[in-house]
């Protein structure tokens, strides 16, 4: 159909134009996501409003008028009127937070710099060192030899940890418990908490769930009576009845009573995150592991747990997450962990100010933050990438 | 299990220790004989190490003097009170911060809840940033910083933020006109019980109503008009006088009216903050849980949007959320016993530290200790149990 | 025995530390090489440790004593900190040899707890502290005040007996930590601190950056006679307790000290020549050597030596000796003699 009407025929494409800014682009964005009804946009406005009056004085306190490493460590900077945050004094003060009173080598001590000084506490730093480079592959999704792996880091650790840093064989001279502290405590405590608390947890879940009425009216009573009680009293009974419990030429380290206290308490909650995944699993599962002709150990060991396991990744993970604030409840019977050595550095005269209490303990809270923060991403992570659709 | 042995003509037979129920039996008697060993263990190193120490036994110290004085009581309380009364001042302060924080850790947590639900992204980012700062620092830190941190920051006595003359705060906690009813404010109070019963009998005419007829009646609007109007008939007719005490400096403090100390505050605060955070994500999920057909459903049945909420979702909702809910308020309440290292004489402070240390019964003090929680961690049980038995659907 | 070697085993792989019975403290101390002894969390002049982490104090110095005694060596000493909660069971439980740490001698902790006390190091009462810029000038003043106390201590129930007995009313504020206590005054928490009142003048010392800005009110309101406690059932073991700190006393009096013990050895009194080993023997019957008592004074000093060194006059805590004198001196110090 020829048209001789035809006045202009365009010969190219005309260029694409942006699409209109209330469709697209970040006016469009805040209409939809700031101000889309009347009551978004007071609520909007209200939050606003309160970021502008809440920012400035926590960013200057944070920040800008905070005392950064480097100031007079007499202290004089962070005690002017206008100082913000005493960073300086943490800085200062590091050594304590990490180690606690642990003595330094004597053959690095008397000696400058900062690679003496991670020398000098070179026992604790090769705790840390070996537990990094365990714990990484073993967190790293898709690397060969977890069993081995997960082997090394739960069982062989541990081991390596109380001869390094106790000491007493291979000439190292010996260090009592009294005098492991800081930040290396807190991550002890919580290492040994899961390392004991997760097989433990199994095992009861595993009774609980049993068909054998003595077992399973035991695990239910040790479940019930740990879950209903708070973990300070624990601990004050772990330091006030152990010694009493124990034979009359016993006696039993005062960390090893915490970590007794705080494992036993956390494996009755790991039991009840186990017992979900147990009975999230079909029926179907326990009946075709007894139609294979398994007994009770090898049906749970290679058919069930497995499953039940990775269906509470995320609850176990969130277990060890509490475990891991709740170590700073040890600070109350007495263990120099992190909490407790900000506590009493907070007395130090040296930089004695108006704010070295607020940042001593910001500066413990932004630690445990860290390590929780980054545990609950973790579990995240790892709850998408296990998710294979057989959730029923 | 049979043996899988390689002789299929005869069928097998489980020999003696491969029949599953002699091995329960077995496996049973095994771990209760250990158990028991244990315990008798513990029983025989305990009785040695008492008689060793020379330590006297036996739950008669609760009625002996205590000796010490407690600041924060709710009851008459003195240095010559006994033991159980002191007891009794630690289990009713638990108590008391434990219903106060929970009764505002599920006001703001809902609220947080629903903010990190909002369309709103400033709304639901600062929720979010509030969830994740308080939930992955321990309480412990948290009560300290409140604690510690913030009371340096308050006024000295003599400097106190005063307002309206009535409400005070400084260093030495918070004091609040305290009301002093007269003999005939009772009326008001069961004008104010009559009211509250009445309008739930008027909600569940209402709803009753509603079903036969369609017809709508406004509950909420009537029952708010109940329950003010008649409390204040009954203040004007029955001629009642409120008189309130102020709080007035005098010597080293304000005395009088209702004063609340700074252990008290740090507690209830730290407490709510923290419990709040993890009642937010409760709801969360809880409202993630009711699954978006049932929204479509009820608007496609022609629901209003408050109707909806109220008939459709929240209740699915709640069904999710109560169950954590509780477990939450348990261990709001549990975690109130941290008080005891920042010296607010509830249970554990008052009773297992003070009470243990002046008359080294530690294993009586412990056990009636786990015994209060406890009571109180079975009766939440119950109490769950009765409501998943009440909410759980019935399947066909 | 059997039963032992499996109790043994069962502790060793435990992490647990066994001991050998508690009948024969001495003997199990020689045993793992060290004493355990029992301090304070901090007390400065008592027991606290300094800068390097080393542990000093009047305290401590009395188990370096010990250790001295036992070993000759007085650094043979590992200090378990405690809070005074936990103190008792401490050492009840065996996981200390001592126990060290301003513990009052009570008539109910003498006879119920299981310890034994082994003499007064420090004789004491306890006081008050305020703020000077609250003008109060008597403890009769402090009606309705706010007091910070710590807990599982005589001094909470001496304050409730105070003030009921004057009629006044206080508002206790009680902590675990001794350090929490303290903190809490400095904030303003409380109008009073209270303990005893060495302890006040330690901690108004170093834990203050103006030490003149607080006053110790002038009345004492307690007898606190402080000293070191062990497990009762050994008597050997309490006699070496008892008797480290009479050697100190006696060598004050006889004008021994740690620069002249060496000369002393060829000194004609007898007293003297009793008490370090020269003339007869009163090492053997305690489990120890003949010159217990030299070692002792070679690395230590005499008890007015260590009252000087830590908490005398000439340091910050500037304690003057009052009561703590000899009673040769006016004071109630006054040791058995040796022979």
């Amino acid at each position: 159909m020829a048209n001789s009407d035809l006045v202009f025929v365009r010969q190219e494409i005309s260029e694409s134009k942006p699409a209109p800014s209330t469709v697209r682009g970040p006016i469009a964005w805040a209409r939809e996501n700031l101000f889309s009804t009347p009551s978004d946009a007071l609520m909007t406005i209200l939050a606003i409003l309160f970021l502008w009056w809440a920012t400035p004085p926590v960013f200057n306190f944070l920040i800008g008028h905070a005392v950064w490493p480097g100031a007079d460590v007499t202290g004089a900077d962070c005690r002017i009127e206008s100082a913000g945050a005493c960073w300086a004094y943490i800085w200062d003060r590091m050594n304590f937070f990490i180690y606690g009173f642990y003595p330094r080598d004597p053959a690095w001590v008397d000696q400058e710099g900062f690679f003496a000084l991670v020398m000098s506490y070179w026992r604790v730093n090769l705790v840390f060192l070996i537990g990094i480079v365990l714990l990484v592959p073993l967190l790293w999704p898709d690397l060969p030899y977890k069993a081995t792996n997960a082997l090394l880091f739960f069982v062989v650790f541990p081991v390596i940890v109380f001869f390094l840093l106790n000491g007493g064989v291979f000439g190292l001279p010996e260090v009592p418990t009294e005098q492991w502290g800081g930040l290396t405590v807190t991550l002890i405590i919580g290492l040994v908490g899961i390392v004991v608390s997760l097989p433990l947890g199994i095992v009861l879940a595993l009774g609980r769930q049993s068909k054998l009425p003595i077992i399973k009216s035991l695990c239910i009573m040790f479940i019930e009576i740990w879950r209903a009680v708070p973990l300070i009293t624990v601990l004050f009974m772990a330091s006030v009845m152990l010694p009493l419990f124990a034979p009359p030429d016993v006696t039993v380290d005062k960390l090893v009573r915490a970590l007794v206290g705080v494992s036993l308490f956390s494996a009755a909650y790991m039991a009840e995150v186990v017992r979900g995944g147990l009975q999230a699993l079909p029926r179907g599962q326990y009946e075709a592991a007894a139609a294979m002709g398994l007994n009770y150990w090898k049906s749970m060991v290679f058919i069930i747990l497995p499953q039940a396991l990775k269906h509470v990744i995320p609850g176990i993970v969130n277990s060890f997450i509490s475990l891991f604030k709740d170590t700073s409840l040890v600070s109350i019977v007495g263990i120099f962990d992190l909490l407790n050595t900000v506590q009493s550095a907070n007395s130090d005269l040296n930089w004695g100010s108006e704010n070295q209490a607020v940042t001593g303990y910001l500066f413990a809270a932004l630690v445990f933050w860290i390590f929780c923060f980054s545990m609950s991403r973790y579990s995240i992570f790892m709850e998408r990438r296990l998710d294979t659709g057989h959730r029923s | 299990m049979a043996n899988q042995d390689a002789t299929p003509e005869v069928a097998p037979k489980a020999s003696f220790f491969n029949d599953p129920k002699i091995r329960g039996i077995f496996y049973q008697v095994l771990v209760a004989a250990l158990v028991l060993s244990a315990f008798y263990m513990i029983a025989v190193n305990t009785a040695a190490n008492l008689e060793r120490q020379n330590k006297s036994t036996g739950f008669d110290f609760f009625w002996s003097t205590s000796g010490f004085d407690i600041f924060f009581t709710l009851i008459p309380y003195g240095r010559a009170s006994y033991y159980w009364e002191a007891f009794l001042v630690g289990l009713l302060n638990t108590l008391l911060v434990s219903v106060i924080g929970i009764f505002f850790a599920t006001i703001l947590g809902f609220l947080v809840g629903v903010a990190r639900l909002s369309k709103n992204w400033i709304v639901s980012r600062l929720a979010m940033l509030y969830v994740e700062i308080l939930r992955n620092v321990p309480l412990l830190l948290q009560l300290f910083f409140w604690y510690f941190a913030v009371l340096k920051a308050m006024p000295g006595v003599k400097q106190s933020y005063e307002w309206l003359g009535a409400i005070v705060l400084n260093r030495r906690g918070l004091y609040l006109p305290a009301p002093q009813p007269d003999d005939k404010f009772i009326f008001v109070v069961i004008a104010l019980l009559i009211a509250v019963v009445g309008s739930f009998i008027l909600r569940h005419w209402a709803l009753r109503r509603l079903e036969a007829t369609g017809k709508r009646f406004p509950v909420l609007w009537t029952a708010i008009g109940v329950i003010v109007l008649l409390p204040l008939l009954a203040w004007l007719l029955s001629g009642t006088h409120m008189t309130f005490e102020l709080p007035v400096l005098a010597g080293f403090n304000y005395r009088g009216g209702l004063s609340l100390p700074p252990e008290f505050m740090a507690l209830a605060l730290g407490l709510t903050l923290y419990t709040a955070a993890f009642i937010a994500e409760i709801v969360r999920a809880g409202i993630n849980a009711v699954s978006s057909g049932q929204t479509e459903a009820a608007q496609s049945l022609g629901l209003k949007d408050n109707d909806r909420l109220r008939l459709v979702v929240i209740p699915q909702a709640m069904r999710v959320i109560v169950p954590p809910l509780t477990s939450q308020y348990l261990n709001l309440t549990k975690n109130s016993s941290l008080a005891a290292a920042i010296g607010y004489p509830e249970l554990v402070s008052v009773f297992m530290g003070t009470t243990l240390n002046q008359t080294g019964r530690a294993i009586e003090v412990v056990f009636i200790t786990m015994l209060v929680y406890l009571t109180l961690s079975l009766s939440t049980s119950a109490f769950m149990n009765w409501y998943n038995a009440r909410v759980s659907l019935v399947e066909r | 025995m059997h039963k032992k070697l499996v109790s043994l085993a069962l502790a060793a792989s435990m992490g647990f530390t066994a001991t050998a019975a508690f009948a024969d403290t001495l003997e199990d101390v020689k045993a793992k090489g060290y004493l355990q002894c029992g301090v304070t969390g901090g007390v400065a002049g008592f027991s606290a440790p300094d800068a390097n982490n080393n542990w000093t104090g009047l305290e401590v110095d009395y188990c370096r004593a010990v250790a001295a005694a036992i070993f000759n060596d007085p650094d043979k000493v590992r200090y378990t900190p405690l809070t005074s909660t936990e103190r008792f069971a401490a050492l009840s439980s065996g996981e200390i040899d001592v126990l060290s740490r301003t513990t009052t001698w009570t008539m109910s902790r003498d006879t119920q707890l299981g310890i034994n006390f082994a003499g007064t190091m420090f004789y004491d009462g306890q006081g008050f502290m305020v703020r000077a810029a609250d003008g109060i000038s008597s403890a009769k003043d402090l009606s309705g005040a706010a007091i910070c106390i710590e807990q599982g201590t005589t001094t909470e129930l001496n304050a409730a007996d105070y003030f009921a007995a004057n009629g006044m009313e206080y508002n206790p504020i009680v902590f675990v930590a001794q350090d929490e206590v303290f903190a809490a005054y400095l904030d303003g928490r409380c109008d009073v601190y209270t303990t005893d009142s060495s302890a006040l003048a330690s901690e108004r010392a170093v834990k203050t950056s103006d030490p003149s800005e607080h006053i110790i009110l002038p009345e004492i309101i307690s007898k606190e006679p402080l000293g070191p406690s062990v497990r009762q059932g050994d008597d050997t073991w309490l006699n070496i307790a008892r008797w480290t700190y009479f050697a100190i006393l006696n060598a004050e009096e006889l004008g021994v000290t740690q620069a002249n013990v060496d000369e002393m050895l060829g000194s004609d009194n007898p007293s003297i020549k009793r008490l370090l080993g020269v003339e007869g023997d009163f090492g053997t019957p305690l489990g120890l050597d003949k010159d217990w008592a030299y070692n002792i004074i070679k690395h230590l000093g005499n008890y007015g030596e260590m009252y000087e060194r830590h908490v005398g006059p000439n340091t910050a805590i500037g304690l003057e000796r009052g009561i703590n004198a000899l009673w040769t001196k006016g004071g109630i110090q006054y040791a058995p003699p040796v022979r």
